[in-house]
């Protein structure tokens, strides 16, 4: 008996965009994740790990391990990533933080740009989370890194319109931060393409919750805008970063070294943070930023698998 | 399924004789397509009528039933493509593999110990797979019998060879093991054995194609107690694969209207716990793992017990007091909301902290405390109106509650409102027990 496979007729597509000295493309689709045989993935999803501006505070020994010789050494430490073979290097600005250094924006542009010139990869540059703070220091940045098309974040709705502006004035992109909810989402998406910024230089962050604490909320919010972006709901087409290294280092499953009944550290935390990542690719994450590079490793090779043809 | 009443009313006798309580045929049809009545209360109906309306209604997804006894379970069912359609009904069962050239005990045992507690509930695998790697029946009778002696999981049989089938179901079939697998050359006596065990089978094709073309030559020998195995192992033809059957099925193409099973294994066992996963939120009945090693399981469980939640309801627990090991009048008292996560979260730290303490949820409607803050839920009002309701500042002696750091902002309303020392707490529970040990037992 023939089964007619059953293909639907998407309208629409996944803006794509290009970043970094290298052009690397990302987005594009025109179709649900992996579902090759009614569509395009032009682009494979990319992953980023995270380099701090000074020494992280919180991360477990098992996380620190692979850079222990350049953890306070943002330029060394981005240099390593690269070797480690993440597509993207993520500084994280975190001596701006009130709480830590509150460093100014000079001082982190400096920080930034020395990061930028030290490798040929594409940059992203995260602000402390502070989104006052951040809207004042992400310009100066923005100014520095001119012409590196870096992907500057995070912008929310309190301050998109300052690193909006300088993002679009010395060539990058954008992230756009708003917490798990499509229409905040939408709303913040048209924001930023009403000051001129174009939709294939944003992309959006829903705030994602890790395996375990909330990571089905982000999964359905990732589908439903998949959907939409697919059926051509154009605020919604952007390409998805998830925030995934942040989140699931924080669980005790990722992070706490001796609980015998759940096995071994070392396995069961690439895992949280490795199927933490893979559960969004499948719903239509686009830019994975990372904490471990086993877990680049790993995810890529689950991608390697995921990128086949599977065409009927 | 969806009948209209009309569509119904076409197969219905005509007699108005109102035997079955309806004024007229056409009134019973319109309770039939409403669900109000059954089909069972007209003594007309024809056998071919009733026949085409059982089938018409059937639902896209047969529901299977699995094993016996209280590891039984169920999987099928199921009406949704995405779960923010409406939600999944089912979970997957998890499958760990035993071959019958290693030693089955031991593995097992593993198996058995496969059980977590999270959010108050526990979790396991669900069933232990025996597969007949060595070809040998006698082999296969005996790992079928250790697993069976040494386990309350279900099991799940594992064989092309319908001698070595029937061998192991002498041992196992009352216990209603998944029978895998019936194909193109075995499925007759392969249906006769399920059918005498009243056993699920599974259907295995080598794809789409042939597997359709397989589940209707088993149907044809009257057997509807399946499960669908497209034959793919490929990471992107299972996926390519899972969603073609779910579809189908919810467009009533009836011989996808089963559920299915996916096979992870891996020599690898992280690809093989992620792409289990994976298979768990694509729409797989039964997942096959080799891996019993915690590590490696407690994602996927994690992961299913995540994507398989009611996304109209957040597990919530009863906002009352919790009592973590046996507090007494010097005991603190803890604030959370009754999200089941943030509860369990300060309940884990706080017995790990080994600090007897109450703990209070505040009815947030099953919402995080930030999220719940956000959302105005979580509130001084809220905090003191459950405090003094539940009456815990009269069971201590020391007029203070402990707030989540997150919500540090609250302190300062909520002592006013309850007359109490208000005192932040780390942001994290992870934090509770150098907290206690810093802040509380110096006090
Ligand atoms: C999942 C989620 C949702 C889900 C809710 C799921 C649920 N059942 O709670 C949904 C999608 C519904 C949602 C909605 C909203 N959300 Co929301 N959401 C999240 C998310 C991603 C995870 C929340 C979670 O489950 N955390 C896990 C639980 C266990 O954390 P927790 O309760 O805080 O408990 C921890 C600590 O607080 C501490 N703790 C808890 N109790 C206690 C007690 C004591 C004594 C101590 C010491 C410690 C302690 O220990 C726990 C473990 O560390 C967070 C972002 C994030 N990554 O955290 C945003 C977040 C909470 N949401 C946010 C917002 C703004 C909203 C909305 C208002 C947005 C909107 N769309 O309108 C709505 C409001 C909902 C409503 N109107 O009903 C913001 C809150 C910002 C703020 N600080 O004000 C956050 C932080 C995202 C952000 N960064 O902007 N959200
Ligand atoms: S019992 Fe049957 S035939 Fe008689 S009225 Fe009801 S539906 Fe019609």
């Amino acid at each position: 008996m023939a089964v007619t496979i059953a293909k639907e007729r998407w309208t629409s597509k996944v803006a794509e965009m290009t970043l970094g000295p290298n052009g690397l493309k990302v987005g594009g689709e025109t179709t649900l994740p992996f579902l090759h045989f009614e569509g395009e993935m032009p682009n494979r999803p990319v992953t980023a790990l995270e380099v701090f501006d000074m020494e992280p505070q919180d991360w477990p020994d098992i996380l620190k391990e692979p850079f222990a010789d350049v953890l306070s050494d943002p330029v060394a430490w981005a240099k390593k990533i690269v070797e480690y073979g993440a597509d993207m290097v993520a500084l994280r600005l975190m001596s701006a933080h009130p709480d830590w250094k509150d460093a100014s924006a000079d001082e982190v542009a400096k920080t930034a740009k020395a990061v930028a010139e030290a490798i040929d990869v594409p940059l992203i540059v995260l602000g402390c989370g502070v989104e006052e703070k951040d809207g004042q220091i992400l310009p100066v940045v923005a100014e520095a890194l001119e012409g590196k098309r870096c992907l500057i974040g995070c912008a929310t709705a309190e301050n998109y319109k300052s690193i909006t502006a300088a993002s679009n004035a010395y060539g990058h992109s954008v992230i756009a931060s708003s917490p798990l909810d499509i229409n905040l989402c939408k709303q913040l998406n048209i924001l930023i393409t009403e000051m001129g910024l174009s939709l294939d230089r944003i992309a959006f962050d829903p705030l994602v919750g890790a395996l375990g604490y909330g990571i089905e909320y982000a999964y359905s919010i990732m589908e439903r805008a998949r959907m939409g972006a697919l059926t051509g709901d154009k605020m919604l087409a952007t390409p998805i970063v998830c925030f995934v290294g942040m989140e699931a280092w924080k669980a005790k499953e990722a992070k706490d070294p001796d609980v015998p009944e759940w096995g071994p550290q070392a396995d069961r935390a690439i895992l949280w943070e490795v199927t933490t990542a893979t559960t969004f690719a499948i719903a239509g994450g686009t830019i994975f930023i990372l904490r471990h590079p086993e877990s680049v490793k790993r995810f890529n090779a689950f991608i390697n698998e995921a990128m086949k043809s599977n065409a009927y | 399924m969806g009948l209209t009443g009309l569509e119904i009313f076409k197969q219905l006798p005509k007699k108005n004789c109102k035997e079955c309580g309806q004024p007229t045929c056409l009134a019973f049809a319109m309770q039939l397509a409403a669900g109000k009545a059954s089909l069972d209360a007209c003594p007309y109906v024809s056998d071919a009528a009733r026949e085409a309306l059982d089938a018409a209604s059937a639902p896209p997804v047969a529901l299977v039933k699995i094993g016996v006894g209280e590891k039984a379970f169920q999987i099928g069912n199921e009406t949704v493509l995405f779960r923010h359609d409406k939600r999944f009904e089912h979970p997957t069962g998890i499958a760990i593999q035993v071959s019958d050239n290693e030693d089955v005990k031991a593995k097992v045992d593993q198996i058995n110990k496969l059980v977590f507690d999270r959010v108050g509930q526990v979790h396991e695998v669900n069933m232990v797979a025996v597969s007949n790697d060595s070809g040998d029946a006698a082999k296969f009778a005996d790992a079928v019998k250790t697993a069976q002696d040494n386990t309350s999981y279900p099991l799940l049989l594992i064989s092309s060879d319908t001698g070595a089938m029937e061998k192991a179901l002498e041992i196992a079939g009352a216990n209603k093991p998944v029978v895998y697998a019936a194909d193109a050359n075995n499925y007759e006596a392969m249906v006769a054995l399920a059918k005498k065990y009243e056993a699920p089978l599974v259907v295995k094709g080598s794809d789409l194609n042939s597997l359709a073309e397989l589940v209707e030559k088993v149907a044809g020998l009257g057997y509807k107690n399946l499960i669908l195995d497209s034959g793919a192992r490929e990471f992107s033809k299972v996926v390519a694969d899972q969603t073609q059957i779910r579809r189908q099925a919810l467009k009533l193409f009836r011989p996808f209207g089963y559920p299915t099973i996916a096979f992870a294994n891996n020599d690898d066992p992280i690809m093989e716990s992620v792409n289990a996963s994976t298979y768990v939120a694509k729409y797989a009945g039964i997942v096959v793992m080799t891996s019993a090693a915690p590590e490696h399981i407690l994602p996927v469980i994690t992961l299913r017990l995540n994507v398989y939640t009611d996304p109209q309801k957040p597990i919530a627990v009863e906002s009352k007091i919790y009592e973590i090991l046996n507090p007494g009048p010097d005991a603190p008292v803890l604030i959370t909301t009754n999200f089941s996560l943030s509860y369990f979260c300060v309940a884990g730290d706080t017995e790990a902290s080994r600090v007897p303490a109450y703990i209070i949820p505040v009815d947030t409607d099953g919402i995080s405390v930030l999220t719940a803050w956000a959302a105005g839920k979580f509130t001084p009002e809220t905090i003191a109106d459950t405090v003094k309701k539940l009456g815990i500042l009269e069971k201590v002696n020391h007029n203070s509650i402990i707030i989540p750091g997150g919500v540090a902002v609250l302190s300062g309303k909520t002592a006013e409102l309850l007359g109490a020392e208000v005192i932040v707490g780390p942001r994290e529970s992870a934090g509770i027990p150098s907290f206690f040990k810093q802040r509380w037992l110096n006090k």
